[in-house]
């Protein structure tokens, strides 16, 4: 039995349908990358696995517990399944350091000099400890989205989804983003990331699932879908990134 | 092989450029000798306008036997300053020529420098001119008819002679706002909060605070200090009939400015980013622990502005209080202005009002700009 086993879920905004019968299993320690055109759902799969949206149709199952629909604790499972967002999200009016220790201390009642210790070794294995008393504003696009990540690491995640997290960023603060989740899938950490940086998909996945019409069209080990996909949909949106000068 | 949605035009490629492509910056500059002329212009009138308004002052302190030595020194020092206007309106005429020479010496640059320079002086000229005029119309408006304005409203000897007791009343309105905002401050975000719950059970929660909101805001306040400063005492209801005028003041006032305050706080937690919440509620924090940390220290800084503007309106309609009969500041000033006739004790309150609140505005500007500089990219 996998760890993650979403189930044949449904999900549609007004008329247009989001996931129709979606269905995908992570196993643990595994990095599974979603790739796929804007608008497929690879962001609101994300969120859907850890309560930030509601999925209509289907089942998500954690360890074979069901984690999806109503009763479900997810300020409990929002621990378990951490995430890093886009534009980063972090708390403007708090230092870095206040960034990563509001939630130990606020969630888990960790006392603040053990969180701030805590964070201050994260912030240093990331290099940012000589920024822990900044404000977000100060920092770049690179540092700010790798304090987003110790942010989300603080709170012991048993997951992390990664939600497109160097869009945003300038294209040299891309890599020192890239090599903390480098570093993490080598210590094992299970990821899902939604991502448009294939060449980094190729090289850290054990999984890519193209995400296409509400479903997993097609998945595969990275060296087959790159370089040998089955569908046509999954050649025709690889060929455009290859156009685009992005494989 | 791969079917693209958008059809790019086929056939022989139409230009992207298009036609008619030409350069236009390098025309020489326009001549701005009129513009200079009309400064000057302007200058001779408004400098006259001032003689004659100043003279008509001296003319009225002397009928009533107030010229003083300084006091005709100082209309002297103000015939003498006006003549500053005249700088900006010769520099202006002196670049005009300098451009028309330069232009016939075929310097392009030079003539568009002086150009430049002679209509920034012009409009100079203009917006300081534009201001004395508007001051001479409020000195005239004050000396007309023998300073019957003057007399009406600045009784300097009345002035003096109330100051201690208007000041005295003052506190009263002091007491009343600085309790009234504090209670406005905490009441406003509890009806902003019970007005943004999420969910199904909170829908008759929702309700009220939206009734509350739109009861409170459309009844005049001066009405709801007088509903609750008589009806109040007339009900007979344990503790509360016995309370002092003041207090029902503070009461009335709390409950319509902690309506607005409520839809101010409102407006700052709704502006806050949804990716803010999204960022705690992901972090394992609470709908209310959210609002705590994240969501209204964020939402307060930004509703500062607006709220002081609430405050502001609040500490002014503490002058409505005189409809209970409370002795404060105006009431005080009215009793004052009716035993002598004349009304420079209200004048001396009005002050007092605008006194107060042009510190507040300096102090918040002051604590926004820290707190910016604070968090903000760029100098420590």
């Amino acid at each position: 039995m996998a760890m993650i086993e979403i189930r044949n879920i449904t999900k549609s905004y007004g008329e247009f349908k989001v996931f129709n019968g979606l269905s995908l299993e992570v196993e643990e320690h595994q990095v599974v990358c979603l790739i796929g055109p804007s608008g497929c759902g690879k962001s609101t799969l994300l969120r859907c696995m850890n309560g930030l949206e509601t999925i209509q149709g289907g089942e998500i199952r954690i360890h074979g517990d069901r984690m999806s629909g109503p009763g479900v604790d997810v300020n409990a499972l929002r621990r378990d399944v951490g995430i890093v967002f886009q534009s980063y999200n972090l708390f403007p009016h708090m230092t870095v350091l206040e960034n990563v220790t509001l939630a130990p201390v606020k969630v888990l009642g960790q006392n603040r000099a053990e969180a701030e210790a805590k964070a201050l070794h994260l912030l240093k294995r990331i290099g940012l400890e000589h920024k822990a008393k900044e404000y977000p504003d100060r920092l770049s696009g690179g540092q700010q989205q790798r304090v987003a990540i110790v942010r989300a690491l603080a709170m012991g995640p048993m997951v992390l989804l990664l939600d497109e997290i160097t869009s945003a960023l300038d294209p040299e603060l891309v890599s020192e983003v890239l090599n903390i989740v480098r570093d993490l899938a080598a210590e094992g950490m299970t990821m899902l990331l939604a991502t448009h940086e294939m060449g980094f998909a190729r090289e850290v996945a054990s999984k890519i699932c193209f995400l296409y019409g509400g479903k997993v069209h097609e998945e595969g080990p990275p060296s087959r879908i790159f370089s040998n996909p089955t569908e046509e949909r999954t050649r025709a949106f690889l060929q455009r990134i290859i156009e685009a000068g992005r494989l | 092989m791969v079917s693209t949605d958008d059809s790019r035009e086929s056939g022989p490629a139409a230009s992207l450029l298009g036609g008619d492509r030409h350069w236009s910056a390098g025309t020489p500059p326009k001549d701005v000798t009129g513009w200079s002329i009309t400064a000057l212009f302007v200058t001779i009138l408004v400098v006259f306008a001032a003689w004659s308004t100043l003279s008509g002052i001296h003319s009225a302190l002397s009928t009533v036997k107030s010229e003083s030595l300084i006091g005709t020194a100082i209309l002297v020092l103000c015939g003498v300053a006006v003549l500053a206007l005249f700088r900006p309106a010769v520099q202006s005429w002196r670049q005009a020529q300098e451009a028309k020479r330069t232009l016939a010496g075929s310097d392009m640059v030079g003539a568009r420098v002086a150009t430049a320079a002679s209509r920034e002086f012009a409009y100079v000229t203009f917006g300081y001119a534009a201001v004395v005029v508007i001051l001479l119309a409020v000195a005239q408006f004050f000396i007309a008819n023998n300073l019957a304005v003057s007399q009406t409203f600045f009784q300097l000897s009345l002035i003096g002679s109330s100051l201690a007791l208007t000041l005295k009343a003052f506190w009263t309105n002091i007491y009343i706002f600085v309790v009234a905002e504090i209670l406005v401050l905490i009441w406003g975000l509890i009806v902003a909060i019970a007005r943004l719950l999420p969910g199904d059970a909170a829908r008759p929660v929702r309700l009220i605070s939206t009734i509350y909101t739109d009861m409170f805001r459309g009844l005049p306040a001066i009405i709801n200090i007088y509903l609750i400063g008589f009806g109040i005492p007339l009900t007979g209801l344990p503790v509360l009939k016995d309370l002092s005028p003041e207090s029902y003041a503070i009461l009335a006032l709390t409950l319509t400015y902690g309506a607005y305050v409520a839809e101010v706080y409102r407006s700052g937690i709704e502006s806050i980013h949804w990716s803010q919440v999204a960022a705690a509620r992901s972090l394992g924090l609470s709908y209310m622990q959210t609002l705590r940390y994240v969501v209204v220290p964020q939402a307060v800084r930004r509703i500062i502005p607006p709220l002081l503007n609430d405050f502001i309106g609040l500490q002014k309609d503490t002058a409505l209080v005189n409809v209970i009969g409370s002795i404060d500041a105006f009431n005080q000033a009215r009793i004052i202005a009716s035993n002598h006739f004349n009304l420079s004790p209200v004048t001396t309150v009005a002050l007092l009002f605008i006194l107060i609140t042009i510190p507040q505005t300096r102090l918040v500007d002051r604590l926004i700009e820290r707190d910016q500089r604070r968090m903000r990219a760029g100098g420590n």
